[in-house]
């Protein structure tokens, strides 16, 4: 019984709390510009909407066009339930090498949406295909040597044991560098403008431009799931998340994602986009930030 | 320059009755004019004039000698068929032209890109063939008519390698209604109305000009006091929309503060605009003969109030704006025009300032009130877009110290007769500076002192070539921010 009711709650927390995220981000930007904004619960507006509406779909497109974001948000939903919530909370499943599953998730989320993308035979759609890929390429490895970071300094690869500690000296770079790593993904400024109408700078924006109804509305959930997901691995990744209670370790986990949301919001506020040739630049930088935090890591265990 | 031209001279807002136009057989005057432009002319204008016995088209060109101050005017002899293309020598004609041949069948032998400017075939205009490169990673982005964003429809076509742009073509004519046809035989009733629709952010601009010609046709001049208010209401017309745009440019960039704050200010402006004439876009500010809205002391001094108050707030938005480095590095060697390419395809307004060009009606051909007050000539090199931001940000600084300064000193109002009658066979032509630069209108009028012909040249239909040019070898994912640099009209180049 009590195992139904923890899952039930972990599912709700990733399904339900995740569209939150995107209009507190709205919602700051709005107040640091001195306007009133969106309701915070608008994406649970826009969500219930476009799961009334119908989908248009182009004669062009195969299957794969409706069959993407359905895989991209089942394969995130899956990511999350890799992820602990808190040490004593766990995750929902918890094994050896986890992490590196939830990496491939993450991949596999993200080949759905540029292969749905790519099925619409639109200049757009491909354009945007190929900008998400080639920063994907630097954003994993950034990624990949922030995961290494936890292992090395936990001696697991397993995500319950390597959130649980803080990596302590190296904890401001793999911050710095997952922060990062969670704009590039999540297509947030500086690399990228969640609200520009202008296909021809969007990244993200522009490969989905084409869905409707329920499978545009997976797509946003599983980005705001996506989002969600980060934040709270940025969270347990700085934090001595082990050394807390069960109660202190939910609060610091809610509080620790609402200022890496809010955060998120400043950043909007007060930072203009990159020129696209610049931002492998401030990708490659993150990848630097992780991997000196990766070489702080291995010196301090050695 | 213009002492040796066998073209009739005029000064702006000037007349002429229309038999003393030299003309010429076709052939020769499209050589003349390639003549006048050779020794430093512009092309304000091109155009066709059908005869009336249906016989043929006269061709007119008006040329301004900026240095000089003057303008100049030819016409050909009534022609059918075709005539040799004035655009292969100097491309500047090269919309003009097609836009002859679209309206009057009139072919220029030669012309290297011969399509419709904004005819329609059917529902939609004629867009004809769209220029192609070939080459196995290029790739073709088509964008528009209908846009993601509330803005006008116009086509956009990319001929790309990867991210990087070759080429470029804008196909425009979604907002055609037909102006130009509907002006004939006028004055009507609504042509006033007609005339603020152009362009609608650029209503007081195209309304001056209107009015000038109609009062040059009279033979008379507007009241001072009009003049004085057109003045006004042009300056608040290029706040308005230069702080709108600076806004916009940022918002483009994603950097919220400017954005966020010049959206507001542009509304500032508008609402003094409204305080004038009560709309926000200069409808009913301007009229023919008519001394214009009454505005008394304390209208004046609140106004001013606002006024000081608006322009340090845009000040202070500006300065976010050329502090944030990242915003330079987007604006800065992004969507380059060369000035001789500028100077080649003949470039007006702030956009060919930016191009290091000293170009501004006001300047170089004042009429009206702005043969007694002038605002400097914003000039800024380089041809970026951050030169054209740049010269945008100073034109706010001096078109708001002409306002301080000319709002305090109203000429007294003067008793005004009514409308009197226009002249009959007489050509007038009025430039004026609107904030997108050079609105040029010409009127021929018939025996009756009806319109037999009248011509509206909006600046935009100068400089969107430039915006194509200036996407050459820049990054597909800059094009917002060059095209909002320009901010160019649809309805405004589609009459």
């Amino acid at each position: 019984m009590m195992i139904v009711l923890s899952f039930v709650a972990r599912l709700a927390w990733w399904l339900l709390l995740a569209p939150l995220l995107p209009g507190i981000i709205n919602k700051v930007k709005a107040w640091v510009a001195g306007r009133r904004g969106p309701p915070v619960l608008q994406l649970y507006y826009d969500l219930a909407r476009l799961w009334r509406k119908q989908v248009v779909m182009s004669t062009l497109a195969s299957p794969a066009f409706i069959v993407g974001p359905a895989v991209a948000w089942a394969a995130v939903l899956g990511a999350t339930l890799l992820v602990p919530l808190g040490p004593a909370a766990g995750a929902t499943l918890s094994f050896r090498g986890d992490v590196v599953l939830m990496l491939y998730l993450l991949a596999l989320a993200r080949f759905a949406t540029t292969w749905a993308a790519m099925e619409t035979g639109s200049a757009f759609e491909g354009m945007g295909a190929a900008r998400e890929v080639t920063y994907a390429v630097l954003a994993e490895a950034a990624m990949i040597a922030a995961m290494l970071t936890l292992a090395v300094q936990t001696g697991s690869v397993s995500l319950a044991t390597m959130l649980a500690p803080s990596v302590g000296t190296s904890a401001v770079l793999l911050a710095a560098g997952l922060f990062t790593v969670l704009l590039v993904e999540n297509c947030r400024v500086p690399f990228d403008d969640p609200a520009t109408h202008l296909e021809l700078t969007m990244i993200h924006e522009v490969m989905v431009l084409d869905h409707s109804g329920p499978p545009f509305a997976a797509i946003l959930h599983g980005a705001s799931m996506k989002l969600l997901l980060f934040a709270v691995l940025v969270t347990q990744s700085v934090l001595p998340m082990g050394t807390y209670s069960r109660t202190m370790a939910s609060i610091v986990l809610l509080v620790g994602v609402l200022i890496v949301t809010v955060g998120v919001g400043i950043v909007e506020s007060f930072m203009a986009r990159f020129a696209f040739r610049r931002v492998p630049l401030l990708l490659t930088t993150s990848v630097l930030l992780c991997v000196f935090a990766l070489l702080v890591a291995w010196q301090g265990a050695a | 320059m213009s002492g040796d031209t066998l073209f009739a001279l005029l000064p702006n807002a000037g007349s002429l009755p229309w038999g003393d136009v030299p003309e010429w057989p076709a052939a020769e005057f499209v050589r003349r004019t390639a003549a006048e432009l050779d020794r430093g002319a512009r092309l304000c204008s091109w155009f066709g004039v059908p005869e009336d016995s249906g016989l043929g088209v006269r061709l007119v060109a008006i040329v301004a000698f900026d240095a000089d101050n003057t303008l100049a005017v030819g016409r050909s002899l009534p022609v059918s068929g075709s005539v040799p293309s004035l655009t292969v020598l100097h491309p500047q004609a090269h919309l003009f032209e097609r836009e002859v041949w679209e309206q009057h069948q009139l072919t220029p032998e030669g012309h290297p890109w011969l399509k419709p400017v904004r005819a329609s075939a059917g529902e939609a205009p004629a867009n004809g063939e769209f220029f192609r490169v070939d080459g196995g990673e290029v790739h073709e982005v088509a964008v528009g008519p209908v846009h993601a964003g509330i803005i006008e429809p116009g086509h956009f076509r990319f001929q790309c390698a990867g991210e990087e742009v070759i080429h470029l073509e804008i196909a425009l004519g979604y907002q055609h209604r037909g102006i130009e046809r509907a002006l004939a035989g006028g004055p009507h009733r609504l042509t006033e109305r007609q005339i603020e629709t152009i362009a609608g952010d650029t209503t007081v601009a195209h309304a001056t000009a209107y009015a000038t010609v109609l009062e040059s046709l009279a033979q008379g001049e507007a009241p001072l006091r009009a003049q004085w208010l057109r003045a006004i209401g042009l300056e608040l017309e290029r706040l308005a929309n230069h702080t709108g745009d600076l806004g916009a440019l940022a918002g483009d960039a994603a950097f919220l503060p400017t954005s966020a704050a010049c959206g507001k200010l542009r509304g500032d402006f508008l609402n003094l605009t409204a305080a004038l004439c009560g709309n926000r876009f200069g409808r009913g500010l301007v009229r023919p003969f008519a001394i214009g809205p009454d505005v008394d002391d304390a209208l004046v001094a609140r106004m001013m109030g606002n006024l000081t108050r608006a322009l340090d707030d845009v000040e202070q938005a500006i300065a976010w704006l050329w502090d944030a480095a990242l915003v330079r590095g987007r604006f800065e060697n992004v969507g380059t025009v060369h000035r001789a390419q500028a100077e080649e395809i003949g470039m007006v307004g702030p956009a060919a300032r930016a191009c290091g060009l000293v170009r501004d009606v006001r300047y170089d051909h004042p009429a009206g009130w702005h043969r007694f007050a002038q605002a400097p000539v914003a000039v800024w090199p380089g041809g970026d877009v951050f030169a054209r931001a740049r010269v945008r940000s100073l034109e706010i600084q001096r078109s708001g110290d002409f306002l301080r300064e000319q709002l305090g000193v109203p000429p007294e109002r003067e008793a005004t007769g009514g409308a009197p009658p226009l002249e009959g066979d007489t050509l007038a032509v009025a430039l004026v500076e609107g904030w997108r630069g050079e609105v040029c209108h010409v009127a021929i009028t018939n025996a009756s002192g009806a319109f037999r012909r009248y011509k509206v040249t909006d600046p935009s239909f100068h400089n969107w070539p430039g915006l194509a040019l200036a996407l050459r070898g820049n990054a597909i994912s800059d094009f917002p921010i060059c095209n909002k640099s320009f901010s160019l009209s649809y309805c405004g180049f589609d009459l």
